[in-house]
């Protein structure tokens, strides 16, 4: 049975990774590429690596930041910011990525999405999103990291991308950016239920179980960004809490399937005794 | 450090830096190139690919690393290994985009998935395999493990050349093989640490043919 997607998506800024907070405030992280291995040897099933400066420089995702965070990651890699056209999507591909995120470049120019499809096929572009509600109460798509409204409504734009030849959609609330008030399950089901593809939520997790919500609420995978950093084995955690919910994939070494969670959702602590025997015993790691 | 040599071919699509990267990881001894006089040199391939059917056999055809591969894998019984697009090129015949001839080693026709209600195309995730034909390449994993699939069309082929299949909405082939000819549906080399398994599987099989 196919698994839902558990995805972490870094926001990289200069070359560093952040946090990101209502796309306007950023919190540094550390090195791409160190994230990279850390979330892969935790089991995420996916990472999705978005420039937010890039674009704004009028630049391209670094390719040798793709190659060797690439080097780095035995899950599907997706790359985004600042593509402009197939030549340069073919090199991010060229240079690791397993598949490529558009947005400001495809609302200027939609059929960058056509055209990367018929090259690479369906399943390599990824169409990101960015929805803000707007005081009349509807929703609608921005672009350039959140600070021009292009006067449509995502629902509508995420059909036109389908018809282009989307393969997946990538939807972020701007809103709850950062939050921790999880997803924005409005805009997340609306945009699912508008389209055939896998859709891809994005935005506001501050607990696991935003994931199950956003994953109940018609999204075939769930993305974090800022949920993931500074915990450690934050994806395992996550996703023990999630299996008796959802179905996602088990994979890793560490299990917290019986430990049980405290409110906030994070894993209860184990008693000391517990504890002192852990210091007894030597896990070998396997050599493939 | 081994014996063997792996040709990675390049025909001009794909992600040949992911099929690098784990053979790198796996510190295998491979040289990635589009070149026949470079592959001819390998003792086994890897066939990868991301991309349409039609691309993907018009290049093969065009850069004469068909006629090389003919030689080196039908003639000389070379063990290969194809990924994803890789794998659908060892078929008769494509229905994708068009109608296109493929390289017709194992029996079989390339169709695209039904979708209906609840199961979506493309199938993209990670999806258990139900493993038929175990040795050698699925060896090292066991029943069950989770693989990353990410396609619209999907190998149709006796149950005879059938070595692992999963369930999406309905039973997909997901690995076949055919003496020396391996094909995976799903990318192994972005399937953690089963995926490294299985090229392993391969790479311990492609060793032990090495004559």
């Amino acid at each position: 049975m196919l698994k839902s997607r558990i995805i972490a998506c870094l926001t990289v800024k200069e070359g560093v990774v952040v946090q990101s907070i209502g796309f306007s405030k950023f919190l540094p992280v550390g090195r791409p590429e160190i994230a990279i291995e850390f979330l892969n040897s935790w089991g995420v099933d996916e990472i999705i690596l978005l420039d937010i400066s890039a674009g704004r420089l009028g630049q391209l995702i670094s390719c040798e930041m793709i190659t060797n965070c690439s080097k780095k990651c035995f899950v599907p890699l997706t790359a985004g910011g600042g593509i402009t056209s197939v030549e340069e999507a073919a090199q991010l591909l060229h240079a690791g990525a397993d598949k490529v995120t558009v947005n400001s470049a495809a609302l200027v120019r939609p059929e960058l999405i056509q055209d990367v499809a018929k090259k690479f096929g369906e399943q390599c572009v990824v169409v990101s999103i960015d929805a803000k509600k707007l005081p009349s109460g509807e929703y609608g798509v921005f672009r350039s990291g959140g600070t021009d409204s292009v006067g449509i409504a995502p629902v509508e734009w995420a059909q036109r991308v389908r018809s282009l030849g989307a393969g997946e959609i990538l939807i972020n609330s701007i809103d709850r950016d950062g939050s921790k008030l999880g997803y924005d399950l409005e805009l997340t089901s609306s945009v699912a239920s508008a389209v055939d593809i896998p859709v891809i939520a994005l935005g506001g997790v501050g607990h696991p179980q935003h994931f199950i919500d956003g994953l109940q609420n018609g999204a075939a995978a769930a993305a974090a960004g800022n949920f993931f950093h500074f915990s450690e084995h934050s994806v395992i955690t996550a996703k023990s809490f999630i299996a008796p919910f959802a179905e996602v994939r088990l994979d890793t070494y560490a299990d917290y399937s019986s430990g049980g969670f405290l409110e906030d959702g994070r894993v209860s602590r184990k008693k000391d005794k517990f504890l002192q025997e852990l210091r007894f015993v030597h896990y070998e790691e396997e050599v493939i | 450090m081994s014996t063997s040599l792996i040709g990675v071919v390049d025909y001009g699509l794909g992600n040949i830096q992911s099929v690098c990267n784990a053979l790198e990881r796996l510190g295998c001894r491979f040289s990635a190139s589009g070149d026949d006089k470079v592959l001819s040199k390998a003792s086994a391939y890897i066939l990868p690919g991301v991309g349409a059917f039609g691309e993907g056999i018009d290049n093969l055809n065009r850069s004469g690393l068909r006629t090389m591969l003919n030689e080196h894998v039908i003639e000389k019984r070379k063990p290969i290994l194809g990924i994803c697009l890789g794998m659908q090129l060892f078929a008769d015949a494509s229905e994708e985009m068009g109608d296109y001839e493929g390289l017709g080693w194992i029996p079989g026709r390339i169709k695209m998935l039904p979708s209906s209600d609840g199961v979506q195309v493309p199938h993209v995730g990670w999806n258990n395999l139900s493993l038929r034909i175990g040795d050698p390449i699925f060896s090292r994993i066991g029943d069950g493990a989770h693989v990353f699939f990410d396609h619209s069309y999907s190998f149709v082929c006796d149950q005879e050349y059938v070595s692992a299949v999963c369930s999406h909405g309905i039973e997909i082939v997901a690995g076949v093989q055919r003496d020396n000819i391996f094909g995976v549906q799903f990318h192994p080399e972005k399937s953690q640490n089963d995926g490294l398994r299985i090229l392993r599987g391969f790479f311990n099989y492609a060793e032990g043919c090495v004559c």
